[in-house]
């Protein structure tokens, strides 16, 4: 494999994630969690959440989780867990690199269907890609919070964190 | 004649109802006086999961916590007084106000867990219909389930206006914007990054100046400005929203008159919220049979009241020599050790300089 194929291309990536982001062959060997919580606040649900044991926190429960990117699955059992919903799984096509995916939490009533396009959304709220609905999970361990897998170009997977419905305002 | 009751506990929120359950299990028979229609306090109105460590049933969402403290209050034969205003606390008797009646209940102990009040701010027209405090918005939407605005402008960015913002982006309300007098976002990142990302702006440095309407119609409209680090308004800087509703969270002040009137010794500390009874770290005010917990003792947030609210009612009821003393230390001991370990980060930083400052009062005695 040429070192071309396996840069990806990013279309941006933010300042505060590239100190935690994994390296690229991570992301591209299977889905990896990608923690946003960059604050110590006093909460640690992420650790039990995971069945991998990959998520820590250091003394006490104020400090900033860890994760340690060879354990973690991409299982997105962290995804529903945290009550600041800042957890993301991201994840990039074997067979196409150019095609990935990021799977968020979505606790609004207007559920999409799978293989429903929406309008990929940045931080922002700014629409910058479309995206195909993959997968939507909503159980009694999510806890009415629906983990929503979206298909869209590699070059977003570290940009989209939010969508919107073609059919909302 | 007049009822007699060991523990009396004034409020029904997460620390009256955690106060309620810790002094039961220890054989203290305990009556709460609440004076709204349902238990609960602000819990019932949480709709989204709170922060913290396993043992403070944290990853739970708050409504579902108050039902959590309700059964618990069940199983130990805890009776909740409901719309049962508590109009003033004398010597050793509490006076109570029902739709119906008046009543005086004769206590032992007393736990005060009547909560906190929400602060209003100066601005042009601040009394038209359809300014609400994030409170009432809340207990519309998520108590009453109405629909409480079409179009809302949030004033302040602290926890409680960053999940009120969210949870009427629930309900199917636009939020237009967010304004924060302070130069940044008050309450947890994590809340204001769900938030903006469905494209809601937070503007620091901003204020509302003026909101448009009349009695009528009620709001149409509200007038922002950016504001200098003195917080004035910035001439030229004037900006229109047009808004049928304007939420204020703007902070919190301690609902600490009845601990005024029945004698505590009172300070005013501004960590805290304003003006607060002086009590020790187990909870136990001037007065040695009355007690606190929750935002009445300073402001803060669920967890911490729950704590607090075991505290008091373990002490309340170590105070009345009920129970086993030597089990009740261990567990206060306990409870302190996880109200630190909460407060042991940047945004508990002024609940633990406000009690250091409040027990070095206490200790003047």
């Amino acid at each position: 494999m040429s070192e071309d194929q396996n840069n990806l291309n990013h279309s941006t990536i933010p300042e505060f994630l590239t100190d935690i982001l994994p390296p690229e062959e991570r992301i591209l060997k299977r889905p990896v969690a990608i923690i946003e919580c960059f604050q110590e606040i006093p909460c640690n649900p992420c650790v039990d959440s995971c069945p991998q044991n990959a998520i820590s926190i250091d003394e006490g429960i104020n400090r900033i989780p860890q994760i340690d990117y060879d354990l973690c699955t991409g299982c997105t059992l962290c995804v529903p867990k945290c009550p600041g919903l800042a957890i993301f799984v991201v994840g990039v096509d074997k067979e196409d690199k150019t095609k990935g995916s990021v799977t968020i939490p979505y606790e609004f009533n207007d559920l999409p269907q799978i293989g429903e396009e929406v309008i990929g959304l940045n931080r922002q709220g700014k629409p910058v890609t479309p995206a195909v609905v993959k997968k939507v999970i909503v159980s009694k361990i999510t806890d009415k919070t629906a983990v929503i897998t979206l298909s869209l170009p590699s070059e977003f997977i570290h940009e989209v964190r939010f969508f919107k419905r073609q059919s909302s305002k | 004649m007049i009822r007699k009751v060991q523990m009396a506990v004034i409020g029904g929120g997460p620390a009256g109802l955690s106060a309620a359950v810790a002094a039961a299990s220890q054989g203290v028979t305990v009556e709460i006086f609440d004076d709204n229609f349902i238990p609960g306090g602000q819990l019932i109105k949480q709709t989204h999961k709170f922060f913290g460590a396993k043992q403070h049933l944290c990853g739970t969402r708050g409504m579902d916590i108050a039902q959590i403290l309700l059964d618990r209050c069940t199983q130990h034969n805890v009776i909740i007084n409901q719309q049962a205003t508590v109009t003033g606390v004398y010597a050793n008797t509490l006076g109570v106000l029902y739709p119906d009646k008046f009543e005086e209940v004769e206590f032992k102990s007393l736990v005060v867990a009547t909560g906190a009040s929400e602060n209003m701010i100066r601005f042009v027209n601040n009394e038209l219909p359809g300014i609400y405090g994030a409170g009432a918005i809340q207990t519309l939407m998520n108590v009453f389930g109405i629909r409480p605005a079409q179009n809302v402008l949030m004033v302040g960015s602290g926890n409680i206006g960053l999940i009120v913002s969210y949870q009427l982006k629930q309900a199917e309300v636009e939020v237009e914007c967010i304004v924060e007098a302070l130069p940044q976002v008050g309450g947890y990142q994590v809340h204001a990054s769900k938030i903006q990302r469905m494209g809601i702006p937070i503007l620091t440095n901003h204020t509302i100046i003026r909101a448009e309407g009349n009695e009528q119609e009620g709001v149409t409209g509200a007038i922002i400005s950016e504001i200098d680090k003195d917080f004035r308004p910035v001439p030229g800087t004037e900006k229109y929203l047009s808004v049928d509703t304007i939420c204020l969270a703007v902070g919190l002040t301690p609902l600490a008159d009845l601990l005024e009137q029945c004698g505590c010794k009172m300070t005013t500390i501004s960590e805290l919220g304003g003006r607060v009874a002086v009590h020790n770290h187990y909870m136990q005010t001037s007065r040695p049979d009355v007690f606190l917990a929750g935002d009445v003792s300073g402001i803060e947030e669920a967890v911490t009241a729950t704590l607090e609210g075991q505290l008091a009612g373990l002490a309340a009821a170590k105070y009345m020599n009920i129970g086993n003393p030597l089990i009740i230390q261990n567990k206060m001991n306990e409870i302190l050790i996880q109200l630190n370990e909460f407060r042991d980060g940047p945004f508990g930083e002024k609940a633990t300089y406000g009690s250091q400052r409040l027990l070095k009062e206490y200790s003047y005695e």
